[in-house]
């Protein structure tokens, strides 16, 4: 068995006041300046501790406030009302939803678990992912208790071709092509996300990060310059059809092709320059990928990276989502009978660490996490980057220590997420979890087949 | 039937809100136009307004039903110098389950034994789907006799259905409370609970965290629990009750143990597991004794052995094969079964394990009834829901899918003015003196107020089951267990029909 696999977290502040969902209105017009004015008794503390960030305009009180509503309640002259931050509201999209985006600071801040009391406040369902239950084990089946560390869970997964069987010569030795299996202890891969106000600093954070953690960084090759030249075992560069090739070194041990027409040339040609890495192919995730998969392999790929959208949606369908093509893919290439021998690696619009999970039990050996590893640095969202205009928490500034803290912390607490997961459902392997849809419960079928046959409205009825 | 009359209900006493300003959906302002001409004080419904000592003022904001007044003060003000608007403080609280409009109805329904006259959604909540999007179908003149007493309509549950020497138990309202421990919650959170169900003829679970000396006068409505950490068990302690539960898993941490955080570990509380102050505590999971429905069975018949008169409820979560679970639990020899689902409450809980882990409990019910009546042992256990019930009509949902009566928690927790803040887990725990064992914070709750309010809201709870058995022409719960075709699923509705 391997040594436990641990990531260490360590506290990370913030370096920008975050956005809460709400906040509070204090007026003191009509104040009557009590004896004992509700402010005092915060259980909190926080109108004691209170001040305000004249750079940001932000009061700090937003921030401390626990939503316990006591001085609302308690204000003799109803001087103080909580209200929704507009702000909030406003952040990400649909997708990248506030809450995701807040849940993901405070990993990236504490590299804890979120933990909270009452029930779960959502949504019944939600899109994609979330859509899908996790299954668990009691009195017919037992769990595993990855957490408190009593059971070993490995979240290692292999990225490359294994043989389904192994040919030896008369002398013992193995025949034919040797292992080459590339070991990653997550099964998480970053990868540099199509926007942002990214600066030589973050991507030496995130590099930092992924040598830290034993795992890899994929970016374009471009990239690799400067300080980034130091961490190449720890990169995947990736090139387009449009871009020269380049030997970047034989430190390199992944290198990703994206695909189009001409793949076949351009797989041969990068197979010349890296003869020792593994060479993964990038395809646009659709319902047709499994098809395409199929011509790869028997062309000699083995290392498939689909990409969906990043709202995790079919790259050419916006209604359909990634999990659908992600399982379709599986499976018909479990048909083909050359599912075990190849990896597949899926990305796009993966926020939260059940999502790379529910990505497993999909069908997919490992991920990539991009966005989710620039929110850890405070990104809101917001997007301006795009348009050309400044960031708002300035993420291209923070020192490349910072950076690889925050990404080491969130990756962290996606680490114990999986081993709460994958312990519940009884599952001691990463490597296990890959196409178990056995061990999840699927909205789509689950839905129908408890409330189809509630559809008759009869006639004159009354509802309620 | 016949049973109904034996107990007798309490009686419904008005519990205003602990704090100075409780919180509604409007807020109306007087402006100094106001000449005190009492207008508003004479129309006003609700009680809003009150005149005293020759002047006007709006006492009671929370009290407004906004434009779902009959004859608004404002419009009527003979000077103009009322003004109404939404109150943002509202529109700050609440989520998708529990609702802004949810959480002001369960309180009103705490406060006044009733549930909200109008303004106020109070039959579901916004998470868009299972029970939201549930409805309850009443067919047209099938009303039970207008004339018929409430008395008459018989809403209680019998919970021992096998036919063995344990004790014959009947609960007078169709739920008992869900396990909260002491340590995750006060003692006299604890305690109103008791109290309100012995009140009402029924059952509380203590919850793993002991079963502390104050309960002694509520021995029968208490249900004691064994969990994994085995807390505060003692050969005493089941001896002492009609009901133990065994707590295999909770539907908001399904496959995950329980967990209490060290702060909450007072000297009290330590003294009740048996444990160290200050230091966090594990009820592991597994119960690593039960790998199957053999191991299962011994811990069964070790109750049965201690106190052979004990029902024995088990309660578990719901996975996929939640069906096989409860046929296994029947045949080792549980009289209920009790599934909780994944959206239930906790004290505390990783956040990815309550959206996540286990199927809600709007698919469990249906399929466990099914599996059981397939089975033909149906009629010989009881079968509880818990998880994310959160108001009468959610619970005739249930019935009506199959269940024989529910578990409650946050509920109970809303009626002493939770305001689902989230945090019973941090530092000196809840903020409002409910889920803490702060010395301090534990002071806000009165246990003769906590009792009346949860008194009130289920007996609020009770008289819209009531009402609604009798507009399903119903003479009893009973005879809704299973009828699915009195529900309605708004997204699977046949089109060319309304």
């Amino acid at each position: 068995m391997p040594s436990k696999y641990v990531i260490h977290v360590r506290q990370v502040p913030d370096r920008f006041k975050t956005i809460t969902k709400s906040g509070i209105i204090a007026w003191e017009e009509g104040c009557l300046k009590c004896a004992v004015c509700v402010k005092k008794q915060c259980v909190y503390g926080v109108y004691d501790n209170r001040d305000l960030d004249p750079h940001q305009m932000v009061d700090s009180i937003d921030n401390q406030c626990m939503n316990c509503y006591r001085c609302v309640q308690g204000c003799p002259k109803e001087l103080i009302h909580k209200s929704l931050n507009p702000e909030f509201k406003a952040m990400g999209d649909t997708h990248w939803s506030p809450e995701i985006i807040s849940k993901l600071w405070y990993q990236a801040q504490t590299g804890k678990i979120p933990v909270s009391g009452a029930g779960y406040p959502g949504p019944f369902i939600g899109p994609g992912f979330d859509s899908i239950w996790t299954d668990m084990s009691e009195i017919v089946r037992p769990t595993r208790d990855g957490i408190h560390g009593r059971e070993y869970i490995s979240t290692a997964i292999d990225i490359g071709r294994t043989p389904g069987q192994l040919i030896f010569d008369n002398n013992g030795g193995l025949k034919g092509d040797s292992l080459n299996l590339l070991d990653i202890p997550l099964p998480i891969i970053l990868r540099v996300p199509s926007f942002g106000s990214l600066s030589e600093k973050t991507l030496k954070g995130w590099a930092m990060a992924a040598r830290r953690l034993g795992l890899l960084l994929a970016l374009p090759h471009a990239m690799i310059k400067g300080d980034l030249e130091g961490y190449k075992a720890n990169l995947i560069p990736a090139f387009s059809p449009d871009d020269r090739l380049v030997q970047l070194g034989d430190e390199i041990r992944m290198v990703e092709v994206v695909w189009d027409k001409k793949w076949r040339e351009v797989v041969d040609e990068v197979r010349d320059l890296y003869p020792n890495a593994l060479i993964s192919v990038r395809l646009p995730l659709t319902c047709q990928a499994g098809k395409e998969i199929i011509k790869l392999v028997d062309a000699g790929c083995s290392v498939f990276h689909l990409e969906a959208s990043f709202h995790g949606r079919s790259a050419d369908n916006q209604s359909r989502f990634a999990k659908d093509d992600i399982r379709a893919a599986h499976l018909l290439l479990v048909n083909e009978g050359i599912r075990d021998e190849i990896t597949l690696l899926a990305s796009g619009g993966l926020a939260m660490a059940e999502h790379v999970a529910k990505a497993l039990i999909c069908g997919a050996d490992g991920t990539f996490i991009d966005f989710a590893a620039l929110i850890a640095l405070e990104c809101r969202m917001c997007r301006r980057c795009e348009k050309g205009l400044s960031c708002p928490v300035e993420i291209e500034k923070a020192p490349p220590k910072w950076v690889a803290s925050r990404t080491v912390n969130l990756l962290g607490a996606f680490h114990n997420q999986l081993l709460e997961v994958m312990g519940a459902m009884g599952i001691r392997e990463c490597r296990r979890l890959r196409g178990e849809a056995g061990r999840a419960m699927f909205f789509e079928d689950l839905d129908p087949e408890t409330f189809g046959s509630m559809d008759k409205l009869e006639e004159g009825v009354e509802l309620e | 039937m016949s049973n109904t009359n034996k107990h007798e209900l309490p009686e419904i006493v008005p519990t205003r809100s602990r704090f100075r300003n409780p919180i509604g959906k409007y807020r109306l302002s007087r402006s100094n136009e106001c000449i005190s001409c009492g207008k508003c004080v004479e129309i006003c419904p609700y009680g809003v307004h009150v005149l005293k000592r020759g002047t006007v003022y709006i006492k009671n904001h929370y009290l407004c039903v906004g434009d779902d007044c009959p004859e608004p003060c404002h419009q009527a003000c003979p000077v103009r110098a009322l003004s109404i608007k939404r109150n943002p403080t509202f529109d700050a609280l609440g989520d998708y389950r529990w609702t802004a409009d949810l959480l002001v109805s369960t309180w009103h329904m705490a406060e006044f034994g009733c549930v909200p006259p109008k303004g106020l959604e109070y039959k579901l909540g916004a998470s868009g789907g299972g029970f939201d999007k549930l409805r309850l179908m009443f067919r047209k003149n099938q009303s039970t006799d207008v004339n018929d007493e409430d008395y008459n309509i018989d809403v209680g549950v019998e919970l021992n259905r096998r036919d063995d020497n344990a004790h014959r138990v009947r609960i007078e309202v169709p739920f008992y409370g869900g396990g909260m421990s002491y340590g995750s919650v006060s003692i006299s959170t604890m305690l109103s609970r008791m109290r309100a169900a012995k009140a009402l003829g029924t059952f509380c679970c203590t919850g793993e965290g002991g079963y502390p000396d104050e309960l002694k006068p509520y021995d029968d409505n208490v249900i004691t629990q064994v969990a994994t950490g085995l807390f505060g068990v003692r050969e005493e302690t089941i001896q002492r009750v009609k009901i133990v539960e065994f707590k295999y898993a909770q539907g908001a941490k399904p496959g995950l143990g329980g967990h209490l955080l060290g702060d909450k570990v007072t000297p009290g509380v330590a003294r009740m597991r048996e444990a160290v102050v200050g230091y966090p505590l594990f009820s592991p999971f597994p119960f690593h004794s039960v790998y199957s429905v053999e191991d299962h069975k011994k811990h069964v018949d070790w109750i049965k052995a201690m106190n052979p008169k004990a029902l024995v409820s088990v309660k578990v979560s719901t996975p996929t094969d939640v069906d096989m679970v409860a046929i296994g639990s029947y045949y080792a020899g549980a009289h209920i079964i009790h599934l909780d689902g994944s959206y239930g409450g906790t004290g505390a809980a990783p956040e990815i394990a309550k959206k996540n882990i286990a199927m809600p409990i709007e698919y469990a019910i249906p399929k466990v009834h099914q599996f059981l009546t397939k089975e033909g042992v149906r009629d010989k256990i009881t079968v509880i829901a818990s998880g994310g019930i959160r108001s009468p009509h959610d619970l005739l949902k249930v019935i009506a899918m199959g269940a024989d009566g529910i578990c409650t928690g946050t509920a109970d927790m809303v009626a002493l003015e939770c305001v689902r803040c989230h945090k019973c887990e941090s530092g000196r725990g809840c903020a409002r003196g409910i889920a803490t064992t702060d010395p301090e914070l534990m002071k806000m709750i009165d246990i003769e107020w906590g009792t009346q309010r949860i008194i009130n809201m289920f007996l609020a709870w009770r008289k819209e089951i009531v009402r609604m058995l009798k507009k399903l022409g119903m003479k009893s719960l009973k005879e809704l267990v299973g009828r699915t075709d009195c529900l309605v699923h708004l997204d699977y509705i046949k089109d060319g029909k309304k």
